[in-house]
């Protein structure tokens, strides 16, 4: 609270505050040094020893590469229908008015309320009621659920911050729905979709429910750790991935909160 | 000539709301046009319907002689300023003014020397590089005009042009308006709900009541001989007086209006108390009591000023008496 500096706050708040942090994000550092140890059945502390090979044993197993390599084509496909059904439901949700509209926005948020279990099996389903073999595409359906709800959310707000009239007074100099889009709305709406589109591809990138359901044989990198931790060899391999899967989740969601901060002045209307 | 907006029985419903019902409008070429009216009166639906925002329900608009429904608003030489203006925030001044010459795919060069043009034209010369959000309400209006003017459009739309800006500013805008129209050529059309804004302004007036146009006609007219009750209350100053009044005062039995300025305080007439005196500086105005009806007479500087409370007779020649439909 900008109110507070310079007021001291009581050592026993700020030794919760740090026990509470520690508590979040110890695990997570365990993790990264289980990564180093040289034990390679067990998780054991303090670790025996400390190496790097395991590094190389990662970058030399073929099923890290093919679980990475679907793990990043799902959540590319995902984040791609999630932008584009996003954006055009946010823009139909904002910017008219129709019958249903209001059902039609609790609609598209409702799959991120669902426990993951519930679409999952639903989807599975629907998929064995038409036929439909597992693929890469039957997992990419599962996450689009809930990008579409990411993306969506962040571009209906930034629909509800820019004002109407800025599409009218671009149509009204001359420039056609293509131009308006390309020159008006895509400018106002950018970063807030950069900030939609970033969050769904690391919700995709680290999902497990859903794709557990919709995936067959085939393994997302999250699956693959999953399975892996089942298996008492080379353990600190699941480590090293798990750090990698951090970072690539991580960083997004990192430059996502900064986009979507700045925009506030970006988007601020022209009034 | 043609003219430059015609409406022909043009109507414009949503759902069961008769927002434009009717309306036969011709604005003839190079004027300043001002349709004035209650929030709800069908002026800005109007002012719609001429960009293309909205298309009519029935009847035909045309637009210097061509047929405008269904022509989509970027396909009309026609231009708006916006009441909140609609600035680009995510572009500097110069690319604002720029955008419709750039959407028309003009060269950066020639699109930039015609901005900087428009922008000297709204005396706002060198603020190219600034963000929308970087001036005042003021300076933004003249932008939005500028943006609009670059484009040499046929007829310019104003909508409610000057209403978010104090009084001062918004005096001396006034006249800008009118002088920049007046140099231009360019036909104005402007929506406002200022009755005095409209008279000032407007070589012609269209008085706007529930969709439709009550009364069309030069500032003067509208002022001096209001065609409906509605007319006298909203374009105001001039004194109401009741049939029943009227009736007593040994005129016909009908509404009629009667301007403060022609009312005299003379040695015989109707009786009536002084109710309240302001000082106005190129007068002084009365309020009185005739009857149960309240009237303000509009004294002359260096008129007599009778005290508060006493009474007094008033007179006014008869041709000043000028009757009214009742309807609204």
């Amino acid at each position: 609270m900008r109110s507070d500096r310079g007021q001291k706050s009581p050592l026993l708040l700020k030794v919760c505050a740090a026990g509470g942090l520690l508590f979040l994000h110890l695990p997570i550092l365990l993790i990264f040094a289980y990564a180093f140890t040289t034990e390679e059945k067990s998780y054991q502390w303090p670790p025996p020893g400390l190496t790097l090979k395991w590094f190389a044993v990662a970058w030399n197993r073929a099923d890290v590469w093919s679980a990475l390599a679907l793990s990043v084509q799902v959540a590319c496909i995902a984040t791609v229908i999630a932008l584009v059904l996003g954006t055009l439901c946010a823009a139909a949700v904002s910017q008219t008015k129709f019958f249903g509209r209001e059902a039609i926005s609790l609609l598209v948020i409702l799959p991120i309320a669902l426990p993951g279990i519930v679409t999952g099996i639903a989807l599975r389903s629907a998929f064995s009621l038409f036929d439909i073999p597992f693929s890469v595409w039957t997992i990419v359906l599962g996450h689009a659920t809930f990008c579409v709800v990411v993306v969506y959310n962040n571009a209906v707000a930034r629909f509800r911050r820019t004002s109407g009239s800025l599409i009218e007074a671009s149509m009204d100099l001359g420039a056609d729905g293509f131009q308006t889009f390309r020159h008006v709305i895509l400018p106002n709406i950018g970063t807030a979709l950069l900030a939609g589109g970033m969050l769904a591809f690391a919700l995709s990138f680290d999902e497990v429910i859903v794709t557990t359901f919709t995936g067959g044989q085939q393994a997302t990198l999250p699956i693959w750790m999953l399975e892996e931790l089942i298996r008492p060899r080379q353990r600190p391999v699941t480590n090293v991935v798990a750090m990698l899967v951090v970072i690539v989740t991580f960083l997004p969601i990192l430059a996502a909160y900064y986009l979507t901060r700045d925009g506030d002045q970006i988007a601020g209307s022209g009034k | 000539m043609t003219p430059a907006v015609r409406f022909q029985k043009v109507s414009r419903h949503f759902g069961a709301v008769r927002a434009v019902d009717g309306v036969d409008l011709d604005v003839a070429s190079g004027e300043f046009f001002a349709m004035l009216g209650p929030s709800g009166s069908g002026k800005t639906t109007c002012l719609r319907l001429i960009a293309g925002f909205e298309q009519p329900t029935a009847g035909s608009i045309e637009i210097f002689g061509e047929r405008a429904e269904g022509v989509p608003p970027y396909r009309r030489n026609v231009n708006t300023v916006f009441q909140d203006y609609a600035l680009f925030p995510h572009l500097n001044i110069l690319d604002n003014v720029a955008y419709g010459l750039m959407v028309k795919g003009i060269s950066k060069t020639d699109r930039y020397k015609e901005a900087e043009k428009a922008l000297e034209l709204v005396k706002l010369p060198g603020y190219g590089s600034r963000k929308p959000s970087q001036l005042s309400g003021g300076q933004r209006q003249r932008v939005a005009l500028a943006r609009a003017l670059v484009n040499k459009p046929k007829v310019l739309l104003l909508d409610e042009p000057l209403g978010a800006l104090d009084l001062k500013l918004r005096e001396q805008m006034q006249e800008e308006l009118k002088s920049l129209q007046r140099a231009l050529g360019i036909t104005f059309v402007f929506v406002t709900h200022d009755q005095g804004e409209a008279l000032s302004m407007a070589d012609r007036v269209a008085v706007f009541n529930n969709g439709g146009i009550v009364q069309q006609g030069t500032p003067q007219e509208i002022y001096r001989r209001p065609k409906t009750r509605f007319v006298a209350d909203f374009v105001g100053s001039s004194n109401l007086l009741s049939p029943d009044l009227m009736a007593s005062l040994g005129g016909e039995r009908r509404w009629a209006s009667l301007r403060p300025e022609a009312v005299r305080v003379a040695s015989e007439g109707a009786e009536a108390v002084v109710e309240n005196v302001s000082f106005l500086g190129a007068g002084t105005r009365l309020a009185v009591e005739l009857g149960s009806a309240r009237l303000h007479v509009m004294l002359p500087a260096g008129a007599d000023v009778p005290d508060v409370g006493t009474p007094i007779r008033l007179s006014w020649n008869s041709q000043d008496i000028h009757y009214m439909d009742d309807a609204a």
